[in-house]
């Protein structure tokens, strides 16, 4: 009896907390150059900006408090928000899941070859994230005029009569800057996957193969996948933080603002505040919504992930 | 020595469960694609070697027909006039890009270790406060991130843009990914043995996740290649190429030549540091099958 109470208090003991931080001391020490940076430099910037969004700022006078009326102004009087919230959404519903299952596809098909095929294929795969602004090359293809590439081609064809705008007409825009935005997105979540194949084990392959995986498919939703579950979630993080916070390519390809803001999206409508007009309240207000976008779709996407392979 | 002999002469495994209809249909695929994607490296490519005269040919054309390296005599020249020497913003982009990336592979691993594979009060919320810092807009935090460095003194300095380097979101978050897979055995028996937890670290996790590390260097590269100095540094003998090299083209028409040649540069350099990674990830796991 006297021994239970000893194990019990010698048990209470390890789950006090001071004990416990004091047994993985060594696990504090290894963290603290990156989170006290991380601290300074990602945690206090984005809670001064989660406080800015309840006051007027224009970057010259102290803030002042303003309660909720950026919010309320976003959401009843801004309508060209509700506009960029919407070009947003149908962005990150359409060019998440297909660049996420893209990257997939090509680092898993590339993982196929061998030696120098794979890394020269790799390059040219990840080489329009590589080179800068390389969608400038969109610049020639999509000319308006019927020099422009694109319409050249058409027109040759027959499918056309004449030069379409095509950045400048409402129609196209959006659809224009999903293709770019999908010929752009084979990045971060690509290149992670094909280093994520290299780590499966190529003896699960053999044992598969006597389980009786029969084709290249089975073998890759059954073991593949399952193997590389945390690459796949790093690659949606990424993925949603691409495809929500697209701007460059629209302000480069349609402008900013666009075609009766055919291309506007949250973050370029945020720019729009927050550089142009000094008001970095509202920018800020901007910028928490879209965060609690990114996060809702986060927890959702995880979820999803965690039933790959069953 | 028999084990590795053994090795040397077995021959190349025959791959399980692929058709050859299918690696046709996938080596088609690839090649289609593969000539969209291969695009701006193309162009890229041309416009560097491309005379004046095709550069303003309309409407232009991508393939060059005169093949020249005028463009980068050009630049060359306008390098030597800058105010700053050249070798000066060389230097401040091996600190700046060279110092950013290392130090970011080692603090982010540093951290991601105890996070992947260890129980420790206060664990959760660390990590989901960096896989989120990774979804707020970068544009707005800009200013208060200003305001920090000022009021830390380390405006106009190197650190102003290293020492965050050290501490984005996306590294911590990749490195966690892949040490999460190795198997517990694997540090467990070098603990039986006495090893402490940075050894183990060094001597066992790290090399065991490489091809994430190499990735991460990639991604980090790139990124610090990509900077400007922007806001945060001032003094033009800071700056680093990428500033210049900006400012050269930043002359306009006049200075078309030069400028195809710095676009030229600008992807090169990362795509050199690319490749010499990459070819590293893939050769790195079909030596090790330390696995469970």
């Amino acid at each position: 009896m006297a021994e239970q109470t000893a194990v019990k208090k010698s048990a209470n003991k390890q789950n006090t907390l001071g004990y416990r931080i004091r047994r993985n001391k060594v696990c504090y020490f290894m963290m603290a150059p990156y989170f006290i940076l991380f601290f300074f430099f990602t945690v206090l910037p984005v809670v001064i900006s989660i406080a800015l969004s309840f006051t007027y700022f224009n970057m010259l006078e102290f803030p002042t408090f303003v309660g909720w009326q950026n919010y309320i102004q976003l959401f009843l009087e801004d309508d060209i928000f509700l506009i960029s919230l919407k070009n947003t959404l149908i962005f990150a519903v359409v060019t998440g899941p297909i660049s996420y299952i893209l990257c997939l596809l090509f680092a898993w098909i590339i993982n196929e070859f061998s030696g120098k095929v794979r890394a020269f294929l790799t390059l040219i795969f990840y080489a329009p994230s590589i080179c800068g602004n390389a969608y400038m090359v969109w610049n020639l293809i999509l000319t308006g005029d019927r020099y422009g590439y694109l319409n050249g081609i058409l027109i040759k064809l027959g499918i056309l009569d004449e030069a379409i705008l095509w950045m400048k007409t409402e129609k196209y825009v959006l659809p224009v800057l999903i293709v770019v935005q999908l010929w752009l997105s084979l990045g971060t979540g690509f290149l992670s996957f094909i280093a994520g194949l290299q780590t499966v084990d190529k003896t699960l392959f053999e044992a598969a193969a006597l389980d009786g995986v029969k084709n290249r498919w089975q073998e890759l939703w059954y073991v593949t996948l399952p193997a590389m579950k945390p690459q796949l979630m790093f690659g949606a993080v990424m993925q949603i933080t691409q495809s929500f916070a697209v701007a460059d390519i629209s302000i480069q390809l349609a402008g900013n603002p666009s075609v009766n803001y055919a291309g506007a999206t949250v973050v370029t409508h945020l720019l729009d505040y927050g550089s142009t007009r000094f008001d970095m309240g509202y920018a800020s207000a901007i910028a928490t919504v879209l965060f609690l976008l990114m996060v809702g779709t986060n927890k959702l996407v995880q979820r999803m992930l965690r039933r790959v392979g069953e | 020595m028999e084990k590795k002999r053994r090795r040397l002469f077995r021959r190349k495994p025959r791959k399980l469960n692929r058709s050859m209809a299918g690696n046709g249909i996938m080596f088609f695929i690839m090649f289609i694609c593969g000539i969209f994607m291969a695009l701006p490296l193309v162009m890229i490519i041309n416009n560097a070697l491309k005379p004046l005269d095709e550069l303003f040919q309309f409407p232009p054309k991508i393939f060059v027909r005169n093949p020249t390296l005028e463009n980068f005599t050009d630049l060359f020249v306008l390098m030597n006039n800058s105010w700053v020497p050249f070798s000066r913003y060389i230097l401040n982009t091996i600190i700046i890009t060279g110092g950013g990336m290392v130090g970011h592979v080692i603090c982010a691993s540093l951290a991601a270790y105890p996070l992947a594979k260890h129980n420790f009060p206060g664990k959760n919320l660390l990590f989901s406060m960096v896989v989120l810092s990774m979804m707020f807009s970068w544009t707005v935090t800009q200013i208060p991130q200003y305001i920090i460095i000022s009021w830390l003194h380390i405006n106009n300095t190197y650190a102003a843009l290293v020492l965050p380097a050290f501490s984005f979101g996306m590294g911590l978050y990749l490195m966690k990914q892949f040490m999460e897979q190795l198997p517990d055995a694997l540090m467990e028996s070098a603990r039986l043995d006495g090893a402490s937890e940075w050894r183990i670290f060094w001597t066992i996790v790290m090399p065991n996740v490489k091809p994430a590390w190499l990735t991460l260097a990639i991604f980090q590269f790139q990124q610090m290649w990509g900077n400007t100095g922007g806001l945060f540094l001032r003094s033009e003998e800071l700056k680093p190429l990428q500033y210049s090299l900006q400012q050269i083209t930043a002359g306009g028409t006049a200075r078309a030549g030069a400028a195809a040649a710095v676009t030229f540069i600008i992807a090169a350099v990362p795509i050199t540091f690319f490749l010499i990674c990459q070819s590293s990830v893939l050769e790195t796991m079909t030596t090790s099958g330390m696995k469970d």
